[in-house]
């Protein structure tokens, strides 16, 4: 069987890859707390990684490992207590409009604008385009999505999927450094979640922006990313960084994808020897 | 016998989906059902109703100093209208209620953009509210009188204590309530401070502001009309207060009700007309509010 290419541990990655260009982005020992009035939860402990132009890059664990508290200290919401995180050389003091987030929320988009005046809103913001300008990019990028019968009409009008679609294209429309994604599919049905998907990946053949993902499910991280950052919980460690830029939409049933998916399951959950990943019985029932 | 229960096994079928231009649209409701969707036409019934029973009390009780009918308040309702005697003290009274009502408005806005900016501004706002809402404004009234003599500004100083508080509380409600991922996403594109709270806040805690403003105006309007008419005992200013307490020293009983009528009105007009169409322009076209 084909296994995934088995990546260097980090911390040693730089030094020994000397002919890699400079990350775009570079997170550094990442520590990050909670403190609440009882306690400090750590929710990440010396977290590094660096993510290249271009990349689709997915942050992987199971809930509690920090990858959304991680998401959230790149987007520059949360400081860590402890390491830092650098965009281009730049160290990443606070929320900016070279990163944006779309959220896993649907209430992300505010629903006293219209689809339209929703992707125009950061453009006007942040005070980069003037509104003619702004709503010339909106509708660009609202067909890009599929969505310029709706610019006027109010989010609540519109179906979960349709609401982040207006989502990224907003994001897109900044033209960010990073595009940056907490589980934006998590809240879709099955079906959306997988068209959504197969969308994301015709915007990325297109546009190569840079993306951050995270998500909960081992074959969604296949799907959608090219390199897997894989966090073992309280506190997220990294386990893995793996390579996954071989498998596309299509190749979720082939047993190379299967092997991956079944790797990834064993190194979150050691060795399968109470049954089988349920991905794969999941998958397999599917099949039968 | 007990059995375990196997649903039958039964054939496959696939099909092409029908056309859609086949099938037919629901009907037109009918016109009685939609007399009665009409809200206004509901709520002038339950009016008339009660204005018939009003007269009915009126005429058996047979004592226009104690309760004059529903046509005798109507009628001097109309002559105070048209002599241009109650307009005139209506524009006296609004004129100090919006006022007061604005001045309110923006203090309340700005107590609650330091609240939601700073700890300190919380503590002060958490504070302040606590200690002053419970006040009735008509007891600060004579202290107002020492301040701000007879007149205009004592009004106006009542007015602002009955809308700030309330109006501050629900505003700053309202700003607590909005999703963090509403504001994160605000932040992400570079907004903070008063711009955050104008671009973002506001506009999501809209359904909660406008509640404060109700509650802010119907005080308001109490407080007035309770002042005017200690006033009236002091100083002829004028005023619907005013209106209200001359006619009944000179035992108008029909004017004063006519006054009463007038309070009501204007209420009436505001929160249908002002309210409503603030609501339906945002809040409900938002889908924020049913």
């Amino acid at each position: 069987m084909h296994k995934l290419q088995s990546l260097s541990v980090v911390g040693g990655a730089a030094s020994e890859q000397a002919h890699l260009p400079e990350p775009l982005l570079r997170a550094r020992d990442v520590s990050l707390q909670f403190r609440s009035k009882a306690s400090t939860l750590r929710a990440t402990h010396r977290v590094s990684f660096d993510v290249y132009q271009g990349d689709r890059f997915v942050l992987l664990g199971p809930s509690g490992c920090g990858k959304s508290s991680l998401l959230k200290a790149l987007a520059g919401f949360i400081s860590p207590t402890e390491g830092g995180i650098a965009l281009q050389g730049r160290p990443v003091l606070g929320p900016g409009p070279d990163r944006v987030v779309v959220f896993q929320e649907f209430d992300q988009l505010p629903p006293w604008k219209t689809v339209k005046q929703n992707v125009m809103f950061p453009l006007l913001a942040s005070g980069r385009l003037s509104r003619p300008e702004a709503a010339a990019r909106a509708l660009h990028w609202l067909q890009k999505v599929g969505l310029e019968g709706f610019a006027d009409a109010f989010p609540h009008t519109l179906s979960g999927g349709m609401k982040q679609r207006v989502a990224i294209a907003r994001a897109l429309a900044m033209q960010p450094e990073v595009l940056l994604m907490d589980e934006p599919f998590a809240a879709l049905d099955a079906l959306t979640r997988r068209k959504m998907q197969e969308e994301l990946q015709s915007l990325w053949e297109e546009l190569r922006f840079t993306l951050v993902f995270v998500t909960h499910s081992i074959e969604e991280a296949l799907v959608v990313g090219n390199r897997i950052l894989l966090l073992s919980p309280h506190p997220g460690r990294v386990r893995a960084e793996l390579n996954s830029h071989q498998f596309g939409l299509h190749s979720a049933g082939s047993a190379e994808f299967q092997g991956a998916a079944q790797r990834i399951h064993d190194m979150l959950f050691g060795v399968a020897d109470a049954g089988p990943a349920v991905d794969q019985a999941l998958r397999r029932r599917a099949a039968s | 016998m007990s059995a375990i229960l196997e649903p039958p096994i039964r054939g496959e079928y696939e099909r092409l989906p029908e056309p859609m231009n086949a099938v037919a649209m629901e009907p037109f409701p009918p016109l009685t059902r939609h007399i009665l969707q009409q809200g206004w036409l509901r709520k002038a019934v339950l009016l008339s109703v009660l204005a018939a029973l009003w007269e009915a009390l009126g005429r058996w009780q047979n004592n226009d100093l104690l309760l004059p009918t529903f046509l005798q308040t109507a009628r001097a309702l109309a002559s105070g209208l048209s002599s241009g005697e109650l307009p005139g003290n209506v524009a006296i009274s609004l004129g100090v209620l919006l006022q007061g009502y604005a001045a309110g408005i923006a203090l309340a806005f700005a107590l609650t953009s330091v609240a939601v900016s700073s700890r300190i501004g919380r503590d002060l706002l958490e504070t302040l509210t606590s200690m002053f809402n419970p006040l009735p404004a008509i007891a600060l009234l004579p202290l107002a009188l020492l301040w701000f003599g007879l007149g205009r500004g004592s009004l106006v100083f009542v007015i602002i204590h009955s809308v700030l508080w309330p109006l501050a509380l629900n505003t700053y409600a309202g700003f607590r309530g909005v999703p963090e991922t509403l504001r994160m996403a605000g932040r992400n594109y570079g907004l903070g401070g008063l711009r955050l709270v104008l671009q973002v806040l506001v506009p999501a805690a809209l359904p909660a502001i406008l509640s404060g403003l109700k509650i802010g105006w119907a005080f308001a309007w109490r407080t007035l009309i309770a002042a005017e008419l200690v006033f009236g005992a002091t100083s002829g200013k004028g005023g619907l207060g005013w209106y209200i307490f001359q006619n009944r020293n000179e035992l108008y009983t029909d004017k004063v009700f006519a006054g009463l009528a007038m309070v009501i009105l204007i209420g009436l007009i505001v929160e249908n007309l002002v309210f409503h169409t603030l609501e339906r322009l945002t809040v409900q076209r938002w889908g924020m509010q049913r």
